[in-house]
């Protein structure tokens, strides 16, 4: 696509034809500049931009490095032996090693991101034209690309504004991975600074492809109350013909939707979707289902309900070709990323794909084309589905009784489970027709697969696990509330000063993928317990799908029960990966719509508000991707906390805080310029919780801030307290280092915090105008 | 199942290996020792029992006998208050183990760093990643492990054992220290 070959500024003109200012020219296009807000002082950041404001962060949350590997294998001088003190023949050290594979992880998830972005961009500019204005909720939502004002300096108003924010995107992350090359940087900080860069790089990129899908796919635009929409295997009608989208980039789906609406079709065949596509075909069409997490590809397959099978791009299964010829289940792939060696039949008609596909003799095609797609998909789904019979790949009572008499107890399946799993003594159970031991796993099982590979005997066993909770499968009938988008400007407002002064106790997004250390449930159960206390909850990607996944004593869902607002005690899904740019976005909003801090190019002085003041945590309890990395990353570069569940500990490295040492914990009193304790707060960057309980009470205490008024910090307190002792016993025994004044305690909490004062020696210290920003100081002495 | 090969097939470990816990005596001089050993519990204890005990019984007899005090995440301090031990702290697995990599850090009680640090109970792959950060990085902390699976990240392991074998061992530890 030709867009531009010369663009270039003229910041005034004075002449006798004309007046401009910022002009904005580029060939073939010619764009106004109509945002007054003067530039700040980081527009379009490069790798050492930002390096100052990452250096002081890390100079309180410290890399903890846990090596996942003690050799590098990244070029030929090696395998490289790091153990230690040992430095590779390139000079290079483990830190430097391993935060080069953090910096690698992030390079690789905000590529993906952005890659993404550009092909989502590029189809709905074909779609819709460059001039298609940016529109996330009409008047409700002004600063509609908070991220990209912030980093960028640019206020995009078209599709076609959005083009050059992408380019710097394409442009760092090509810089970022140079990095990475043996014998370019050395030291672990600085790779560490350039993960944060990804991170926000990252974040940008997100943030483009949710608004350009929202303005012009026609989502729910910042509505609090966007439709409720279907979720899990039980709501799939099996008697229609089945079509399951997977993956992330929605065009070829949104296809699907068209062409069964236009045909008058739509109650006659099943949309289904898995992983992010599925939570957006429901923002274009309530009316699609979402079956489940990333984690719920084998077994929704296997059962053999999906006609056919589109793929898209990014956590799609790599043997989805495989698995889905065993139910002869045509597989469609649709992106340039991802076409499994499948013949490319972009250019035939679709009669002629539809026929191919019919006769049963082609497994699967590439289709590059999303109009086609849409087209082909229904009329496959069509013709197939009679003659499928939904023919699945799960085994029967008996088969699965016969399989379980294979077993030699060799423990190989177990050993290959990340959730270690006790396999084997399930299947020792199914010998006799006992299947409750395979039905309980069923919970806690990530659908990965390994334990088949690993099984000599080649038993099933997810298949297994997957039969023999039958029930459960068919009881999967939950609901979400579709994805929204962006947060109100209104809400903002509203909600900006009950978040800085502490009464709103804090924001908790649960984001990220499924790679969850024991189900779905937890992390349903962890955002009802923190809407019940009132924090603002946000969700996205498949964590927003589990958080549905489960009723309460009422059997109501989180979705049900809670508003869809971002007001306490909402639950807020956001919507798929991309839109985890709205919460950060939330965030930066909170600094320059209620705090009025300038936000144009300022990212250091918005980071350091949000920092300072926004009790904004993020978990991430089945994080497993790289692009969960870079979002993560993008998180800790605006002072956000990060929580992961237990497998978190594979991404090689914490970003720890030493609440014991003092002198890690000062700020700037921006009111006179001292550097005062501002108290360890938020305590970890970045933090693996072990269990759902660790999680939850971390999560209680990292929503402190130096700035919480003693109302907030009391709330704060009162919350982090509570969950303690309930979920840990006894009051936590670092109270007094997060109590400042008397007034910060909770009243009803009264007596035993002061005896656990007196027994710490504890002493009033003045609550700050904190700032980590010297220049922030001179700059409000005039206030 | 080969004694030493990582419990979870694919960890697979670098050149620096752990070595063999494979009779008592060799937990026990580890132990006798160490100047200033602590013990670090995790939520994964309590589904065990040694020879028809809880483990936890097992491991607080152990903590009293050579005077180790034990760290437990969240999840498990209930544990031990039901049975009225008062674990040294209650810290997150990646706080005290990053603690434990920073030299100037004088232990729980401001005296003195730890020497000898023994994991018990953590999900596999979690004390895993965090027993290969204290190798590289904490040259002056010999780690052990107490599960019953091979950790080939600690300085010292139990081989991938049976309960019973296991069970033994670890009571064997105990007994001798009572001695
Ligand atoms: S499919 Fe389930 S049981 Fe099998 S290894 Fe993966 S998580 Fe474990
Ligand atoms: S790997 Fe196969 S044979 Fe071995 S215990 Fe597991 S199911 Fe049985
Ligand atoms: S580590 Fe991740 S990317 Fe690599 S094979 Fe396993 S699932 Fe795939």
């Amino acid at each position: 696509m030709s867009r531009k070959s010369v663009n270039f500024t003229i910041k005034e003109i004075n002449s006798d034809l004309a007046q401009f200012r910022d002009l904005n020219i580029t060939i073939g296009s010619i764009t106004r500049e109509r945002w007054e807000e003067p530039m700040g002082p980081t527009p379009y950041p490069s790798l050492t931009t930002l390096r100052s404001w990452d250096q002081r962060l890390l100079s309180r949350y410290k890399p903890f490095y846990m090596p996942f590997c003690d050799l590098c294998c990244l070029c030929t001088y090696g395998k490289c032996d790091l153990t230690g003190t040992k430095k590779g023949a390139c000079g290079i050290s483990m830190p430097a090693q391993q935060s080069r594979t953090v910096l690698i992880a992030a390079c690789i998830g905000a590529a993906t991101h952005i890659s993404h972005s550009r092909d989502l961009l590029n189809h709905v500019i074909a779609t819709s034209g460059r001039d298609c204005p940016i529109n996330v909720g009409g008047t409700s939502v002004e600063v509609e690309a908070p991220i990209t004002r912030l980093v960028c300096g640019v206020k995009p108003e078209t599709l076609g504004d959005l083009e050059p924010v992408l380019d710097y995107c394409e442009n760092q992350v090509t810089q970022l991975l140079a990095v990475t090359h043996t014998g370019q940087e050395g030291n672990h900080l600085d790779f560490e600074s350039k993960v944060f860069h990804a991170g926000m790089i990252d974040h940008v990129g997100m943030e483009v492809a949710d608004i350009a899908q929202v303005s012009a796919l026609g989502f729910p635009k910042a509505d609090p109350e966007s439709p409720l929409c279907e979720l899990g295997l039980g709501t799939v009608d099996t008697k229609k013909p089945v079509i399951l989208v997977i993956g992330h980039n929605v065009p070829p789906a949104t296809e699907i939707i068209d062409y069964l609406k236009e045909n008058n079709l739509f109650s006659d065949i099943e949309v289904t979707g898995i992983c992010c596509t599925a939570l957006d075909i429901t923002r274009y069409s309530p009316r699609a289902k979402i079956v489940g997490p990333i984690s719920w590809q084998l077994r929704y397959i296997r059962s053999g309900v999906p006609d056919v099978i589109v793929i898209d791009e990014q956590c799609v299964r790599t043997d989805t070709l495989t698995e889905a010829a065993k139910i002869h289940a045509p597989l469609i792939a649709t992106s340039e990323k991802n076409c499994l060696g499948l013949p490319d039949m972009t250019d035939d008609t679709a009669e002629a794909i539809v026929a191919a596909f019919a006769s049963g003799n082609v497994p699967g095609a590439l289709i590059l084309d999303p109009e086609k797609v849409g087209e082909v998909a229904v009329r496959v789904a069509q013709a197939v589905a009679p003659k499928r019979k939904k023919h699945g790949n799960l085994p029967t009572k008996h088969q699965l009784a016969e399989w379980a008499k294979k077993c030699t107890q060799c423990m190989l399946c177990r050993r290959a489970c990340p959730n270690d799993l006790p396999l084997a003594q399930a299947i020792r159970l199914a010998v006799s027709g006992n299947l409750t031991g395979l039905d309980e796993l069923y919970d806690d099982c990530l659908g990965c697969g390994r334990c088949e590979s690993a099984c000599k005997q080649k038993i099933p066993i997810h298949s297994l696990i997957v039969a023999a909770a039958d029930k459960k499968t068919k009881e999967e009938t939950y609901c979400l509330r579709s994805g929204r988008g962006p947060i109100q400007d209104l809400e903002i407002r509203k909600v900006g000063g009950p978040i800085v002064l502490g009464e709103i106790p804090g924001i908790v997004a649960f984001v990220g993928c499924a790679h969850y250390p024991k189900g779905s449930r937890e992390v349903a159960e962890m955002c009802m317990e923190f809407a019940r206390r009132r924090y603002i909850v946000c969700t996205s990607g498949c964590s927003a799908m589990s958080a549905g996944m489960y009723r309460d004593e009422e059997g109501k869902t989180a979705y049900e029960r809670y508003s869809g607002a971002f007001e306490a005690g909402g639950i807020v899904n956001v919507g798929s990966c991309v839109a985890n740019s709205h919460i950060a976005g939330a965030a930066i909003k909170i600094a320059s719509i209620f705090a009025k801090r300038p936000l144009r190019g300022n990212y250091e002085e918005i980071a350091d508000y949000v920092y300072n003041r926004v009790g904004a945590v993020g978990v991430a309890w089945g994080a497993m991707s790289q692009k969960a990395a870079a979002i993560a990353a993008g998180f800790w570069r605006l002072g956000i906390p990060v929580v992961v569940g237990p497998h978190g500990t594979k991404y090689r490295r914490m970003l720890l805080g030493r609440a014991d040492k003092d002198a890690d914990w000062f700020v700037y009193d921006a009111r006179t310029g001292e550097k005062v304790y501002g108290g360890p707060v938020p305590e970890h960057l970045f933090f693996a919780a072990e269990t759902k309980e660790e999680a939850m009470v971390m999560v209680a205490k990292l929503t402190m801030r130096p700035n919480d008024t003693s109302r907030g910090r009391a709330n704060k307190l009162a919350n982090y307290i509570d969950l303690h002792k309930r979920l840990v016993g006894g009051i936590p025994q670092d109270v007094y280092r997060l109590v400042r004044t008397h007034a910060d305690i909770p009243l009803t909490m009264k007596d035993e915090i002061l005896l656990h004062l007196s027994e710490h020696d504890w002493k009033e210290s003045p609550i700050p105008d904190p700032t980590l920003l010297p220049r922030l100081v001179h700059q409000r002495k005039g206030d | 199942m080969p004694m030493t090969d990582s419990w979870q097939t694919a960890e697979i470990p670098g050149p620096k290996k752990a070595s063999l816990i494979i009779k008592p005596d060799i937990a026990d001089a580890l132990i006798s020792r160490a100047k200033r050993p602590i013990m670090v519990v995790g939520h994964g204890i309590i589904e065990y029992e040694v020879e028809g005990k809880p483990l936890i019984d097992c491991l607080i007899a152990l903590s009293r006998k050579a005077k180790i005090p034990i760290v437990v995440s969240a999840s498990t301090n209930k544990e031990f208050l039901s049975r009225e031990f008062e674990p040294a702290a209650i810290m997150s697995a990646v706080e005290i183990s990053s603690r434990l990599t920073d030299p100037e850090w004088k232990g729980l009680d401001g005296k003195e760093s730890y020497d000898l640090a023994i994991f018990v109970g953590l999900p596999y792959s979690m004390e895993w990643t965090i027993l290969s950060g204290l190798k590289h990085f904490a040259p002056g902390v010999k780690t052990m492990t107490f599960d019953c699976v091979y950790h080939p990240n600690a300085s010292w392991s139990f081989p991938n054992s049976t309960i019973k074998d296991w069970a033994a061992n670890l009571k064997g530890i105990v007994q001798n220290l009572e001695d």
